[in-house]
């Protein structure tokens, strides 16, 4: 076997199932969402922008992302230099704040309901305290709020975690001697963090924030534990259309508009991240 | 006058060091505390976890645990979901390392453009593809089996394995193995007798993280299961009529392996990220 062939001999299979179930599907949707038995339509379309709730889970979409990837990038990045500072204890640190990584966000969902159901921790904590007399149902119709901040803990709780092990591996290769340098002219900590890890933390930062609002705006388990039906989000939509209503056609319309949001997104985070070229380390 | 100075910067540092030590405490607390009112509610009888108030200390009562193993259906979706995890985990890795190896060692014509496709398949909503999938796998007779989501499962965990097992196949110098061909291996022998027993825990872990990808993914097994569901749509097809402890029960289920395996792959969490970032 000649060495030329080999690398492709070898990549070979990936590409292959990368093909079937990954770039044909994308025809597929698209054909089911452009098509119908008469030819090119955007009916399906206009049919699912049309839907009263639409505009809502569209809002309730782009604003928990907005609520919740500033407060996760933050965090992570918090999170990412206090242990890059860690000596002993390191590892048992970022094993704990790694656990949610592992967690799936349904069960992410089902945990957060055990603090803020009716019968549940917060409820339990505010009567221990004597603030209420009797539970109160927190997740209901008439406190929109709440079931908002709700869905928001969960995920900033679930989630930061993969924007951590992005900025924690990408602080890894930083060369230390930058640091020293700075300290020796005498930069602040906080000089050197906004003069050194964060610029050349752009490659990682991208990464990590094209990764998580992506997931942001998959966002769909979480939301059916807490909220259910209370707080409609475009992922649960596309669900709906699937089973309760049966309408494929539709389902495939939701998908594309959600894959257009995701992509929009990326660009504008590749775009504002860029590194100029011949600028890596 | 120097004493006094020296003092006062002695006492901020202590004071920096504390603050310090707080948060790190804190965000511990942060990611943990959610955890231990899972476990006190799972550890509780069923009449204790729909009760009022709750106690903050759980019971030890496997009233939840027993009820969850005797509700209908949900050791099959838990065998389900470990059959399917188990498939994609074995697929993702065969299929997957090759490509690994061959973005580590070779240059070729089309790398750039495969890389491309990779990437590409992390920068998308991937669980979407469940839908015209269904489609498909009704006209192929994969609907509805544990062999059609692991397939999905698999595209979901392909990004991963191929940066991982990439990551590791970089970190053996490609002298061990032209080490082992002057010494009459062949390139096969080389790589099974030098290469694999060095990479292996590795691989293990890339194997076990692609477990946890289709063990917690919830949208494309509900939308590709209906009569073998997993347990997570099992879990979510009944979130609206399943009674509290349950859910507890199911969400402990979930949420065991995910600490279990996240605590083996720890050291190679952070190795994949560091270099396909670049």
């Amino acid at each position: 076997m000649s060495t030329r062939y080999l690398p492709y001999i070898l990549i070979l299979p990936v590409t292959i199932f990368l093909c079937v179930f990954f770039l044909y599907p994308f025809v597929l949707v698209a054909q089911q969402a452009f098509w119908s038995d008469t030819g090119f339509t955007l009916d399906n379309f206009r049919k699912v922008v049309g839907h009263w709730k639409f505009p809502i889970s569209l809002k309730n979409t782009l604003l928990l992302a907005a609520a919740v990837v500033p407060i996760q990038l933050a965090l992570a990045l918090l999170m990412a230099t206090m242990v890059n500072n860690m000596g002993r204890g390191r590892d048992l640190v970022l094993y704990v704040w790694t656990i949610p990584l592992g967690i799936s966000d349904l069960a992410a969902g089902i945990i957060w309901l055990a603090i803020f159901d009716q019968s549940g921790f917060l409820n339990s904590m505010m009567s221990g305290l004597g603030l209420i007399d009797r539970p109160m149902n927190l997740l209901s119709y008439q406190s929109p709020g709440l079931v908002f901040l709700a869905i928001m803990l969960a995920e900033i709780w679930r989630a930061t975690a993969i924007m951590l092990v992005i900025l924690v591996a990408g602080i890894g290769l930083i060369p230390k001697e930058y640091y020293e340098a700075a300290e020796v002219f005498g930069a602040s900590p906080w000089k050197r963090f906004t003069r050194i890890t964060l610029p050349l933390l752009r490659p990682s930062l991208s990464t990590a924030l094209v990764l998580r609002v992506i997931l942001a705006f998959e966002v769909f388990a979480v939301v059916q534990a807490l909220g259910g039906t209370l707080f409609p989000v475009l992922m649960g939509e596309t669900y709906n259309y699937q089973f309760e209503l049966l309408n494929g056609r539709s389902a495939a319309a939701v998908a594309l508009i959600i894959l257009a949001i995701s992509i929009a997104a990326t660009l504008v985070i590749l775009r504002v991240l860029r590194v100029p070229k011949g600028a890596t380390i | 006058m120097t004493a006094v100075t020296t003092d006062t910067a002695g006492d901020t540092r202590r004071a920096g060091r504390y603050v310090y030590l707080a948060s790190v405490t804190l965000l511990c607390a942060w990611v943990l505390v959610p955890l231990y009112f899972l476990l006190i509610n799972t550890l509780s009888s069923p009449e204790a976890v729909n009760a009022f108030p709750k106690s903050f200390i759980p019971e030890f009562d496997l009233g939840s645990l027993t009820f969850f193993a005797n509700f209908a259906g949900m050791l099959s979706a838990l065998k389900n979901s470990i059959l399917v995890a188990g498939v994609t985990m074995i697929l993702s890795i065969t299929i997957s390392a090759p490509a690994g190896y061959a973005l580590s060692r070779f240059d070729f014509p089309g790398k750039e453009l495969f890389r491309l496709l990779i990437l590409l398949t992390r920068a998308f909503p991937l669980p979407l593809l469940a839908l015209p999938l269904a489609v498909m796998f009704i006209r192929t007779g994969l609907d509805d089996t544990v062999l059609g989501l692991a397939l999905v499962h698999t595209t979901l965990a392909i990004p991963f394995a191929v940066l991982i097992t990439f990551s590791l196949f970089s970190g053996i110098p490609v002298e061990l193995e032209e080490a082992a061909w002057t010494l009459g291996c062949t390139r096969l022998t080389a790589f099974t007798k030098v290469v694999l027993p060095l990479i292996l825990p590795g691989i293990t872990a890339s194997a076990i993280f692609a477990f946890v990808i289709s063990w917690n993914e919830v949208f494309a097994a509900a939308v590709l299961t209906i009569e073998n569901r997993t347990l997570t749509a099992f879990l979510l097809q009944n979130l609206d009529t399943s009674p509290l402890h349950l859910k507890f029960a199911g969400g402990f289920i979930l949420v065991v392996p995910a600490l279990i395996f996240i605590f083996a792959v720890r050291k190679y969490l952070f190795a994949m990220w560091g270099i396909a970032n670049r």
